[in-house]
């Protein structure tokens, strides 16, 4: 029997024969893209001629001209504000499905929950603008009811938006993390608490918030992490001011013909967004420590 | 006597239509150690419970140290809890877990620390506060437990079933410990445990619950030498049960004819819940002797086939079917120097005596 006859009939064979699918997937359409986007980030572009040879000269734009800076604040701040907000909204549901919801009826929660899902995020988007728009279901409220005289124009197309938008959407994928946790915590360690002598507030805060962490860590990094590369949602409410990166990187893409500095700024993105999960991986393992 | 630290008056509970306490009354007294003992189901954990703050009784009183429990939560109750999983918050060191109750109170930092070195010394965990509580084995964690409910002081300790997750030989060592600990603190304990050699060999008294109902309360002797009824005298040790039908019952004495035994004379103290058809005459295989030699005699004497030996070495287990009963009773007997053996098919002499019979319902 030859070599690979015998090698095709190993463990190692089939296993890589199971995973192949993904392998091919995950080469082809993230390996690769991702190897292309970062030789073009060192290249520089002339309308439709790409100049090979090797330059930091994007790397420096990106970082140091101050719309990018400002842009790339920008979307931080508003990540930060969308993740908090998240998960403030996010953590009393969570809480109330996990303590208040009898055993029974968690599962059917939980599927509500996934409900804003059956409709399209353009949708959804397009929904808040309603909401949040000029002649909109909250400034027609507020006006018939008299408690202002003009319409509010600080709600829609700008930051403030945005944060809400986004904030709307990414809830529920925050709150699943966060409900595993609160599942996990064991009842009696709370009775146990409330033995030693706590209140319910100082129980809460010495007991479940603890033992919950890692879910809210979880949450926190997957909402940050795709918030900060969205462009649909400032696109479509942010208005000028509600711009973020991702804008600043589709453009040089597009209509600024530089695909090696948006391929820069995203690279950029990237490595920002980076630092910050790992900050987050590292608080989980501290909470982590003790938990199974 | 002391006045008791714990009245338990007219108490139920319902969880929803299913009753779990029926009007539940019993004092324990101060500085003892207290089981609360049956099969699981019968409402011990939760009587427990009860008196912790946990649970809201449906009916009746839970009073400690002469004050109402009535609307006092668990956090503001003289108790403190063992729990049946411990409970260690594994987010915290050792120390911290037994420091947990007195930073709640607020006492000063220097103190805590001194308390905390105290109580895990007490506990035999001296020199252990800066572990992390998941690096402890099952046993250590429950001597945790222990000393985080004990540094508060409490005036009842409530434990429940707090050895049944460890293995025998662990088991037996923290029985004999718990029992140390509590004469050396002097608090009073209320154990919850379903094993009844447990509840017999570590407390001063024992209520035996069945169905939510407490089904006597009395020391371990007095559970054991007088049960009340058959439902008891079954939970504790080996009770032979006979056939008896009881010919008169005048002047304080029952004459009765009990199968495969025979006549006999019963004081009324031997049939605690007086005596009707429902009647069954109940002895201890100890109490029952086999007369294995020639010359031994006894002041009554019956005679059976053994069915089954059991030899223990030190002790012997027989099964002997009595002439005229159906079902075997249960003999032990001592090993003791020169007595022998009997064998499967044996016909046996069996000696046994009117004191040690009880009529029971």
């Amino acid at each position: 029997m030859s070599g690979f006859a015998k090698w095709r009939r190993s463990e190692e064979a089939s296993g890589w024969l199971l995973v192949s699918p993904t392998l091919v997937y995950s080469i082809l359409l993230l390996a690769a893209p991702l190897a292309m986007v970062i030789a073009l980030s060192f290249w520089t572009q002339d309308y439709l001629d790409l100049d090979k040879t090797f330059t930091l000269k994007n790397y420096i734009e990106a970082w140091s001209e101050p719309i990018y800076q400002t842009l790339m604040a920008r979307s931080l701040k508003i990540s930060a504000f969308v993740t908090a907000l998240t998960i403030l909204l996010a953590f009393p549901v969570a809480y109330y499905v996990s303590f208040y919801v009898p055993q029974k009826r968690k599962p059917l929660w939980i599927f509500l929950i996934t409900i804003p899902f059956w409709t399209s995020y353009l949708m959804r988007i397009f929904l808040w603008k309603v909401i949040l728009g000029y002649n909109g279901v909250v400034n027609g409220s507020l006006l018939g009811l008299g408690v202002i005289e003009q319409p509010l124009s600080f709600i829609l197309y700008n930051q403030n938006a945005v944060v809400v938008t986004l904030a709307h959407a990414w809830v529920p994928f925050a709150i699943l993390p966060i409900f595993v946790a609160l599942e996990k915590i064991d009842r009696s360690l709370l009775e146990a608490a409330e033995d030693l002598g706590d209140g319910p507030l100082r129980r809460f805060i010495r007991v479940t918030l603890p033992l919950a962490m890692p879910g809210v860590v979880a949450a926190t990094v997957i909402v940050f992490i795709p918030t900060i590369g969205d462009y649909v949602t400032p696109r479509l409410v942010g208005g000028p001011n509600g711009l973020m990166i991702s804008n600043m990187i589709e453009l040089q893409f597009k209509k600024a013909n530089n695909a090696p500095l948006g391929a820069a700024l995203a690279l950029s993105a990237m490595f920002l967004v980076s630092v910050v999960s790992l900050v987050f991986v590292w608080m989980n393992r501290k909470y982590l420590v003790g938990q199974k | 006597m002391t006045d008791p630290i714990i009245r338990l008056s007219g108490i139920d509970k319902f969880y929803g239509d299913f009753q779990a306490l029926y009007n539940v009354n019993a004092e324990i007294r101060t500085g003892e150690f207290f089981s609360l003992l049956g099969p699981s189901g019968c409402g011990k954990t939760t009587l427990l419970r009860t008196i912790a703050g946990f649970e809201d009784v449906s009916a009746g009183h839970v009073e400690i140290a002469g004050q109402s429990m009535d609307n006092v939560p668990a956090n503001r109750r003289p108790t403190n809890m063992v729990f049946q999983s411990y409970a260690i918050f594994p987010h915290m060191s050792v120390a911290e877990n037994v420091a947990y109750g007195l930073k709640a109170r607020k006492m000063p930092k220097e103190q805590i620390k001194t308390a905390v070195e105290a109580a895990l010394k007490q506990v035999g965990l001296a020199g252990y506060g800066d572990r992390a509580s998941h690096a402890m084995s099952g046993g250590q964690r429950q001597r945790v437990a222990l000393a985080r409910a004990l540094v508060l002081k409490p005036k009842v300790l409530l434990l429940d079933e707090p050895l049944s997750a460890l293995d025998k030989k662990m088991r037996e060592q923290m029985q004999s410990e718990l029992r140390h600990l509590q004469r050396a603190v002097g608090i009073t304990f209320i154990l919850v445990t379903h094993d009844q050699e447990e509840a017999l060999t570590m407390s001063d008294r024992i209520a035996v619950m069945f169905e939510g109902r407490i089904g006597q309360l009395a020391s371990p002797q007095e559970l054991y030498r007088r049960p009340v009824n058959r439902e008891v005298a079954e939970f504790i040790g080996v009770m032979n049960f006979l056939n008896v039908s009881v010919t008169n019952g005048a002047g304080g004495t029952f004459d009765c004819e009990i199968a495969g035994l025979g006549k006999a004379t019963i004081p009324a103290e031997q049939a605690p819940g007086g005596v009707d058809a429902s009647v069954t005459a109940g002895v201890r295989p100890e109490m029952l002797t086999i007369l294995s030699d020639e010359n031994s005699r006894s002041e009554r004497e019956a005679s059976g086939i053994v069915q089954d030996v059991y030899y223990y070495g030190d002790m012997t287990y027989y099964d002997v079917q009595l002439d005229g009963v159906d079902h075997p009773v249960t003999i032990s007997m001592r090993n003791t120097a020169g007595r022998t053996v009997l064998s499967r098919k044996d016909r046996a002499r069996v000696g046994w005596g009117a004191e040690s019979v009880l009529l029971l319902k």
